[in-house]
C-alpha cells in the first residue's frame, strides 16, 4: 500500500500545482485584462475612493478642480467640482465616473490619483495609508485667460497663449464653453449641442489659417536664402498663379515692391510668388518643423488634438502635388489646401519670438504632492530648431511693421512692440463667412508672449475682429500699455 | 525535543500571526492598533495551548505538526471573516470552540480507532442518511439551486461535512476487508491469440463507439479510458460479488447529483473513495474505470439537471455577455478580485467587498469565495501559502497513513487526508476556474459550524491513528 500512498502524494502536490498555477494566471498573467474587462467595476469603485488632487492655476491658489468628499469610512467617496466652471473647461477637462474623463483630468490622470508603482502601493498597505493624488499646478494664467473669454465675448472662436521660452501654454480658451460641472446631469444635451462644446477649438478643429500663413512662407523662403526681406516682387493683381488668375484682397494693384512692404500689407500676389520659389517640398519641410503634420507635442489627451497640415478635400493629408502659390498664402484647392489649429499657430507665432527655437508645449508646470514636495518639475525641452537666429530676427522686423503701419494696427500697445500678423479666409459655401486671425507675440526686444486669436465663421477682418481680442491678452498678461 | 514540545513551539508563530493579521485589519478599520488585537491574540493561543495540553495528556506520540497546521488554517480564516464582518467572526470563534470540544470528545471517545470497524454498516448508513437529509420536506433547504443545508429553527447544518467522515471510515473498513480480494495476484501472460482478443475488442468498441455516436475528443477518451480499463479488470478474474458495494458507490455519486445537485460533493466523496480503492488495489485499471464511469454519469446527468449544466456553462465562459452580470456574476466577481490581488495583494483589510452605496460585491464571500478575499488581500504569494499550508497537512496525514502498522490505519488515513485535499481541490479549483464552481467550503478557514466541526473531528481521527502508530513504532524501538 505504500508505494500508492506516495503516488497519492504526488498527485495531490500536482493538483495544488494547478491551484497555484490558475491563481498566478488570474493574478499576474491575465489580471491586466481581467482589470480592463467591461464587466469590472473595481476600478472604477476605487478611483471613487481616492480623492484626487487639486488642479491649479500657475498662480498656485485659484484652484480650477478638487474633490469634494462624502460618506464616512470604507464608503467614502469622492466626486470633483470645477469651481470656476467654463472658464478653464478645455485645458482642465472633467473626471466622473459615469463619463469619463477628458483634458488634463485624462493625461494627468496617474499624478491626479497617486497612482504609484507595486512596490509602493505595498509600503502603503503596511502603513495602512489611503492612496491620495498629487496636485497638478498648470501654466494657465488667469488674468489671460479670463481676457480672452471676454475678448471673444461669446463668439465662437479660440485663443491659445504661449511662453515662447519655455513653451508654458498660458492661455487655452475655446468659446462657446461648457460647464464641466453639468456633465453628469446634463452630458447628452452637452454631447449633441449643435454649437460643439465639448469640441476644444484650439486643439481640435482645424480652420483655414489665411494670410497669418504666409509667415510660414516667409520662415521657408527666408532661412533657405532664395529671398530676403528687401527682395522687390511684382505685386499687381490678379497674376496667374498655377494656371488660374489670383487677386491681392479688394483687387488692390501694388506694383513692384519689397518683402517687408508685402508682409505689412499682406500682398497674396507677392507671397504666392514667393511660395513657388521654395517650392512645395521645402514648404512642407519648414511646417513639420513648425510640428505641423502631428499631434502637438502636449501633456494632453490624443483624442482632443489633430495634426495641422495640408489636406487633399479636407479628409487626407498630403505633402506634394498641391497649388503651392495659393497655399503659401494660406488657401489651396481641392488637391489640397492647409488646415490649422489656433495651437499651431501659436506655436509659430512662439518659434519665432524664440530666436527660432520651438519649445514644447506643455499645460503642466509641476506635480505637488499632498505635503507640499514638488515631485516632478516639467523643464522646458527643446521641439525643433526651425530656422537660424538671424531669419528669426528678420521676421520679427518684417512682423513689428504689420503691427505699426499694417493690417494689425489695432494690436498695437502703448511702450510695448507687438509683432504680429493678421489673416482672413474667406469661408462657406459662396465665401459668404470670414475666419480671421491674429497671431502676434510681445515685447519684441525680449518675448514674453505669444498668442494666435481666431473667430469662427464670421465676418470682418483678421485686424478689426481678430486682433484686438490679442491685445487685451497681451495687455492682461504683460501688465502695460493702455492703448 | 519531543513531539508535544515541537508543536508547542509550533503554535507561536500561529498566534503572532493570527495577532499580526487582526492588526493589520484592525489598523484599517480604525487607524490606530487597539488592545483588542492583542485580546483576540492571546485568546487564540490560549485555545490552542489548551487543546495542545489536551493532546498532551491524551495522544503523547500523536504527530506534532497537523494540530498547528490546522490552527494557523483556522486562524487565517478568523483573520478574513473578521475582516468581511466581525459578527461573522464572532460566531466563527464560537464554532472553533465548540470545534475544539468536538475534537476532545471525538479523542475521548474514540481510544482505539479500530473500534469504528465494528460499526461501518451503521456509520454508513447513517451517512447516507445523512446526505439525503436536506431533501427532507421541512427542514431541508436549496442554497444556490443545491441541496447541501438543513435548517432547524435557527440552526443551519450541512450533513455532507459529516457524512463525509462516516463513510471515509466505512469505505477505509470495507476496502480493508475486500482490497485483496477484490483483485487477485498477477498472473502470467497470457498467449498471445487471447490478449489480441482481450485488447482488441475493447479498441473495435470505442471506435464503434466514436463512428456511430459521432463522439467529440472528450467523448473518445472517456469511451477510450473505459474500455480499456475495464478489459484489464477483466483480465485480472475478479470476484464479481464484491464489485457490488463500488457499484454502489458509484451508484451513491450519481444519485447525489440528482438528489444534492451539487457537482462539488459528489467529486469530492467519489475522489476520496477512488484514491482509497487505489491504495487498496493498486490497480489503475479500477480508476480507470471508475473515473470514467464517474465522469459519463455527470456529463449524462449534467444534460438533464439544469443547475449542474449551468455550472458547467459558467465555467467554460464566465464573461459572456447577458451571463456575466447574472449566473457567471459570483465567478466573474472571484477572477476580478483575485486580478485586483496580483502578486503581494492589496493588504489585509484593504480588499474591496462592498459597493458604494450598499450591496456586496463579492457573494458568499465568507465561504464560497473566501480564497478570493484572500489572493485579494494577501495576493498569489498569499494564496501560495495558504496552499502550501495545506500541503504539508496532507502530507503529515499521509506520513501518517505510511507509517500506521494496520491496513485499516492506513486506509482512514489516507481517506481523511484525501477527501480533505480533494475539498481543497474542489473549492480552489472552482473559484480559480480550474473546474466548475460549487459549493463546498474550504476546511478550517471558510465561515461555518458543520464545516469546522466536521473539520476538527476529522483532525483528531487523523491524531488518533497517528498516536498509534507512532506509539508502536517507539516501541518497537524505531525512530519516527
Amino acid at each position: 500500500m505504500n508505494r500508492q500512498i506516495v503516488q497519492l502524494f504526488g498527485l495531490f502536490t500536482l493538483l495544488f500545482a494547478v491551484l497555484v498555477i490558475f491563481t498566478s494566471r488570474w493574478t499576474v498573467f491575465e489580471a491586466q485584462s481581467l482589470a480592463d474587462n467591461p464587466a469590472n467595476r473595481r476600478p472604477l469603485i476605487e478611483e471613487e475612493k481616492i480623492p484626487r488632487g487639486l488642479i491649479l492655476a500657475s498662480d498656485n491658489r485659484t484652484v480650477l478642480a478638487r474633490s469634494r468628499g462624502q460618506g464616512s469610512g470604507e464608503n467614502r467617496i469622492y466626486t470633483r467640482t470645477y469651481p470656476t466652471g467654463g472658464t478653464f473647461a478645455q485645458p482642465v477637462g472633467y473626471s466622473f465616473i459615469q463619463n469619463g474623463r477628458r483634458g488634463l483630468e485624462l493625461s494627468r490622470n496617474e499624478e491626479l490619483t497617486g497612482d504609484e508603482n507595486e512596490f509602493a502601493s505595498i509600503l502603503a498597505g503596511l502603513e495602512s495609508r489611503n492612496r491620495e493624488g498629487n496636485d497638478v499646478v498648470t501654466n494657465l494664467d488667469v488674468a489671460g485667460t479670463q481676457a480672452a473669454v471676454a475678448g471673444l465675448g461669446g463668439r465662437k472662436g479660440a485663443v491659445v497663449a504661449i511662453e515662447p521660452q519655455t513653451g508654458k501654454v498660458r492661455v487655452m480658451v475655446s468659446i462657446p464653453e461648457y460647464d464641466p460641472n453639468l456633465i453628469t446631469s446634463n452630458f447628452a444635451r452637452i454631447n449633441t449641442d449643435s454649437n460643439k462644446p465639448l469640441l476644444n477649438r484650439t486643439t481640435q478643429e482645424l480652420y483655414q489659417p489665411g494670410s497669418t500663413f504666409k509667415v510660414v512662407t516667409a520662415t521657408a523662403a527666408l532661412d533657405t536664402g532664395k529671398v530676403t526681406p528687401d527682395t522687390v516682387i511684382d505685386g499687381s493683381s490678379p497674376r496667374t498663379i498655377s494656371g488660374a488668375p489670383l487677386e491681392n484682397a479688394g483687387g488692390q494693384d501694388f506694383g513692384p515692391i519689397s518683402l517687408t512692404d508685402a508682409l505689412t500689407n499682406s500682398v497674396n500676389t507677392v507671397w504666392a510668388q514667393v511660395g513657388e520659389r521654395v517650392g512645395a517640398k521645402t514648404l512642407v519641410e519648414y511646417m513639420k518643423r513648425f510640428g505641423f503634420y502631428e499631434d502637438p507635442q502636449l501633456d494632453y489627451p490624443d483624442f482632443q488634438m489633430i495634426p495641422s497640415g495640408i489636406r487633399r478635400n479636407g479628409v487626407d493629408y498630403v505633402e506634394d502635388r498641391f497649388d503651392v502659390g495659393r497655399v503659401a498664402i494660406g488657401q489651396g484647392g481641392a488637391e489640397g489646401a492647409v488646415d490649422t489649429t489656433p495651437m499651431q499657430m501659436a506655436l509659430v507665432a512662439s518659434a519665432i519670438a524664440n530666436k527660432g527655437r520651438l519649445m514644447k508645449p506643455r499645460l503642466t508646470d509641476r506635480i505637488v504632492s499632498k505635503d507640499g514636495r514638488v515631485k516632478q518639475r516639467i523643464e522646458p525641452d527643446l521641439q525643433a530648431d526651425v530656422m537660424k537666429p538671424e531669419t528669426a530676427q528678420r521676421l520679427t522686423e518684417m512682423m513689428s511693421r504689420v503691427v505699426e503701419e499694417g493690417t494689425g494696427t489695432a494690436a498695437a500697445l502703448s511702450g510695448i512692440r507687438v509683432a504680429g500678423k493678421t489673416g482672413t479666409a474667406e469661408v462657406g459655401a459662396n465665401r459668404e463667412f470670414t475666419q480671421p486671425w491674429f497671431i502676434c507675440f510681445a515685447p519684441v526686444d525680449n518675448p514674453q508672449i505669444a498668442v494666435a486669436v481666431t473667430v469662427e465663421r464670421t465676418t470682418g477682418q483678421g485686424g478689426t475682429v481678430a486682433a484686438p481680442i490679442a491685445k487685451s491678452v497681451l495687455e492682461a498678461m504683460l501688465g502695460g500699455g493702455d492703448g | 525535543m519531543s513531539a508535544r514540545t515541537r508543536e508547542l513551539f509550533g503554535l507561536v508563530p500561529v498566534s503572532l500571526l493570527v495577532a499580526a493579521g487582526f492588526a493589520a485589519v484592525l489598523a484599517t478599520r480604525t487607524q490606530d492598533v487597539s488592545d483588542a488585537t492583542l485580546t483576540y491574540g492571546a485568546f487564540f493561543l490560549g485555545l490552542c495551548v489548551v487543546a495542545h495540553l489536551f493532546i498532551r495528556a491524551r495522544l503523547p506520540n500523536a504527530d506534532p505538526y497537523m494540530f498547528p497546521l490546522a490552527a494557523s488554517l483556522a486562524g487565517i480564516g478568523l483573520v478574513l471573516i473578521y475582516r468581511i464582518d466581525p459578527e461573522l467572526a464572532r460566531e466563527q470563534a464560537q464554532w472553533f470552540v465548540v470545534g475544539l470540544a468536538f475534537f476532545c470528545i471525538t479523542i475521548i471517545a474514540i481510544d482505539d480507532h479500530h473500534v469504528l470497524e465494528r460499526y461501518r454498516y451503521t456509520i454508513a448508513a447513517a451517512s447516507i442518511g445523512l446526505l439525503l437529509l436536506p431533501r427532507l420536506p421541512g427542514i431541508g433547504s436549496q442554497v444556490n439551486g443545491a441541496f447541501l443545508a438543513i435548517k432547524v429553527g435557527p440552526i443551519q447544518f450541512q450533513p455532507a461535512e459529516f457524512a463525509k467522515l462516516g463513510i471515509i471510515v466505512f469505505l477505509a473498513s470495507y476496502l480493508r476487508e475486500t482490497g485483496d480480494i477484490l483483485v487477485r495476484p498477477r498472473r502470467k501472460p497470457l498467449p498471445y491469440q487471447r490478449q489480441i482478443l482481450l485488447w482488441g475488442i475493447p479498441v473495435l468498441l470505442t471506435l464503434l463507439g466514436i463512428a456511430v455516436f459521432g463522439l467529440g475528443v472528450a467523448g473518445s477518451v472517456l469511451l477510450a479510458v473505459f474500455t480499456l480499463s475495464f478489459a484489464a479488470v477483466l483480465r485480472d478474474q475478479p470476484s464479481p460479488k464484491h464489485f457490488g458495494p463500488l457499484l454502489l458507490v458509484w451508484g451513491l455519486a450519481m444519485l447525489m447529483l440528482i438528489l444534492i445537485r451539487d457537482l462539488g460533493s459528489s467529486l469530492m466523496f467519489f475522489g476520496g473513495f477512488l484514491a482509497l480503492l487505489y491504495v487498496a488495489t493498486g490497480r489503475l485499471s479500477l480508476i480507470g474505470v471508475g473515473s470514467t464511469m464517474f465522469f459519463g454519469g455527470a456529463f449524462f446527468l449534467s444534460q438533464s439537471i439544469a443547475h449542474v449544466q449551468e455550472r458547467v456553462d459558467i465555467w467554460l465562459d464566465p464573461f459572456k455577455r447577458g451571463v456575466v452580470d447574472h449566473e457567471g456574476y459570483q465567478l466573474a466577481q472571484s477572477l476580478f478580485a483575485q486580478a485586483d490581488g496580483g502578486l503581494f495583494g492589496q493588504g489585509f483589510g484593504q480588499a474591496l467587498l462592498e459597493l458604494p452605496g450598499g450591496g456586496v460585491i463579492l457573494p458568499a464571500a465568507h465561504t464560497d469565495l473566501i480564497y478570493a478575499v484572500l489572493v485579494n488581500e494577501a495576493g498569489l504569494f498569499g494564496a501560495a501559502g495558504l496552499l502550501g499550508a495545506y500541503l504539508l497537512l496532507v502530507y503529515r496525514g499521509l506520513r501518517t497513513a505510511l507509517s500506521a502498522a494496520d491496513g485499516f490505519s492506513k486506509l482512514l488515513a489516507t481517506g481523511l487526508t484525501g477527501v480533505l485535499a480533494i475539498q481543497v481541490f474542489v473549492i480552489v479549483g472552482g473559484v480559480t476556474r480550474v473546474i466548475p464552481l460549487t459549493g463546498v467550503t474550504l476546511p478550517f478557514v471558510s465561515y461555518g459550524g458543520s464545516s469546522i466541526v466536521a473539520n476538527m473531528v476529522l483532525l483528531a481521527l487523523l491524531l488518533i491513528v497517528s498516536d498509534h502508530a507512532r506509539s508502536e513504532a517507539r516501541r518497537r524501538g524505531g525512530v519516527m
